[in-house]
């Protein structure tokens, strides 16, 4: 079980970004838990400057823009 | 909102001799574009059962001539911007900018505000993150108004729709009021006006994110995928924007426009600056508004305060801002901008 989290304040590519991770890990059968951080205060605390940001077990792995699908694959199968 | 907006990347099987060959084809189709468009809006205009002379014909003309230039000028230089920017990222620049305390940290914050990509929506954790790794409050500010005041979009558009000169008189003057804005407000020691939590924050273990390593084409993919998405959302507001430069082409005679903007009445630059804040449009959409007022006569220093306005002072802006800084702060911050812009218009009204 994977803990991902997207950080963003709720832009569109924000939501985006979330229904990647998801769609991206029903496809591998991953089994994940996204949270989505709304919250201004805790995305910067996470060290997130350009949204959407992505950890995965508390690990950032990505901030700005929309991730790459390919390494978005490796990241939830990693 | 469609099944596009789940299929964000271009499609993965294009290789990469296919990008490196679409360049100059698409570079070549865009210029042959941009040559046609007097032909092309003046053969669509004369298709309406107007006189070409008449007001209405006037604004047709303008309107025709000008949707296709601003898109095909709008989409060229955001692909350019978004390649460019690639190899900028606000952690990098947060890296450049930590412990310049000296006073060149505020031009340079400028410069890499304009060379930073980041998104408004974004703008509150990039201030945290700014401000919790010790940059300097002014500094910050200098950052965060020059990158929309001189983005390259209003820029480009400039060049394109009302030519250089004004263009370039308007990076410098944009350019040194977020250097200034800046250094000015660095010296007013606002620091205790941020919001408490903010204040209280400690410089957090800074997110160590692994160096993508971008190819070439990566970067292209960027470009592209940026002007789907600033054209896709921005259209909106340039066909607006050229609505009402071609309303104010077509019927608006030019003695009406010389006396309400017209270098004669003082009243008209800070009157240009209020009607600018709450104007919320971004460059692409303001521009076309610019060339028809310039070309009514309105005088040069009235219209870039309004520009200038327009494009770095908007209450939505601020309203995401309360977040971190106080209303006093945000006042302040108001206050030494329009400071800035009036300065601007007031000069050039004197000198022209």
């Amino acid at each position: 079980m994977k803990t991902i989290k997207v950080y963003g304040p709720g832009c569109k590519r924000c939501e985006t970004a979330e229904s990647m991770v998801k769609d991206a890990a029903s496809r591998l059968g991953v089994d994940v838990a996204v949270e989505k951080i709304t919250d201004a205060k805790s995305i910067a605390m996470a060290g997130v400057m350009s949204t959407p940001g992505i950890s995965v077990d508390g690990k950032l792995v990505h901030a700005g823009g929309l991730p790459d699908a390919a390494k978005l694959d490796d990241w939830l199968s990693a | 909102m469609t099944a596009e907006t789940h299929d964000p990347l271009p499609p993965r099987h294009v290789t990469d001799w296919a990008w490196y060959a679409g360049l100059p084809v698409a570079a070549a189709v865009w210029w042959l574009l941009y040559g046609q468009l007097i032909p092309f809006s003046e053969w669509a205009t004369s298709l309406f059962p107007v006189a070409r002379d008449s007001h209405t014909g006037e604004a047709i003309a303008f309107f025709i001539y000008d949707v296709p230039k601003v898109l095909l000028l709008l989409t060229g230089i955001v692909f350019i911007t978004g390649v460019l920017r690639s190899w900028f990222s606000p952690e990098k620049t947060r890296a450049i900018l930590a412990g310049k305390r000296q006073i060149w940290g505020y031009p340079l914050a400028a410069a890499l505000g304009v060379l930073t990509p980041f998104c408004s929506c974004s703008s509150v954790p990039l201030f945290i993150g700014f401000v919790s790794a010790g940059i300097p409050l002014g500094v910050t500010f200098s950052f965060l108004i020059a990158g929309p005041m001189v983005g390259p979009v209003g820029l480009g558009l400039l060049y394109g729709l009302v030519g250089w000169k004004i263009a370039t008189i308007y990076l410098v003057f944009g350019f040194t009021i977020a250097t200034v804005a800046g250094f000015v407000m660095g010296r007013m020691g606002l620091e205790r006006h941020l919001q408490d939590w903010v204040r209280d924050l400690n410089a957090g273990p800074v997110g160590e994110l692994p160096q993508e390593q971008l190819t070439f084409v990566d970067r292209l993919k960027i470009g592209v995928e940026q002007v789907r998405e600033i054209v896709g959302k921005v259209w909106i507001w340039v066909l607006v924007g050229i609505g009402i430069g071609a309303a104010i082409h077509g019927y608006v005679p030019e003695q009406i426009m010389m006396q309400i903007m017209g270098g004669e009445a003082w009243w008209s630059v800070p009157a240009a600056v209020a009607v600018g804040v709450p104007m919320y449009t971004n460059a692409a959409g303001v521009i076309p508004i610019v060339e028809a007022l310039l070309g009514k006569g309105a005088a040069l220093g009235t219209t870039l305060a309004f520009m200038m306005s327009v494009i770095a002072l908007s209450l939505p802006e601020m309203i995401i801002l309360k977040q971190v800084l106080t209303y006093r702060l945000i006042a302040i911050f108001l206050a030494v901008v329009a400071a800035g812009i009036l300065a601007t218009g007031f000069l050039f009204n004197a000198i022209l």
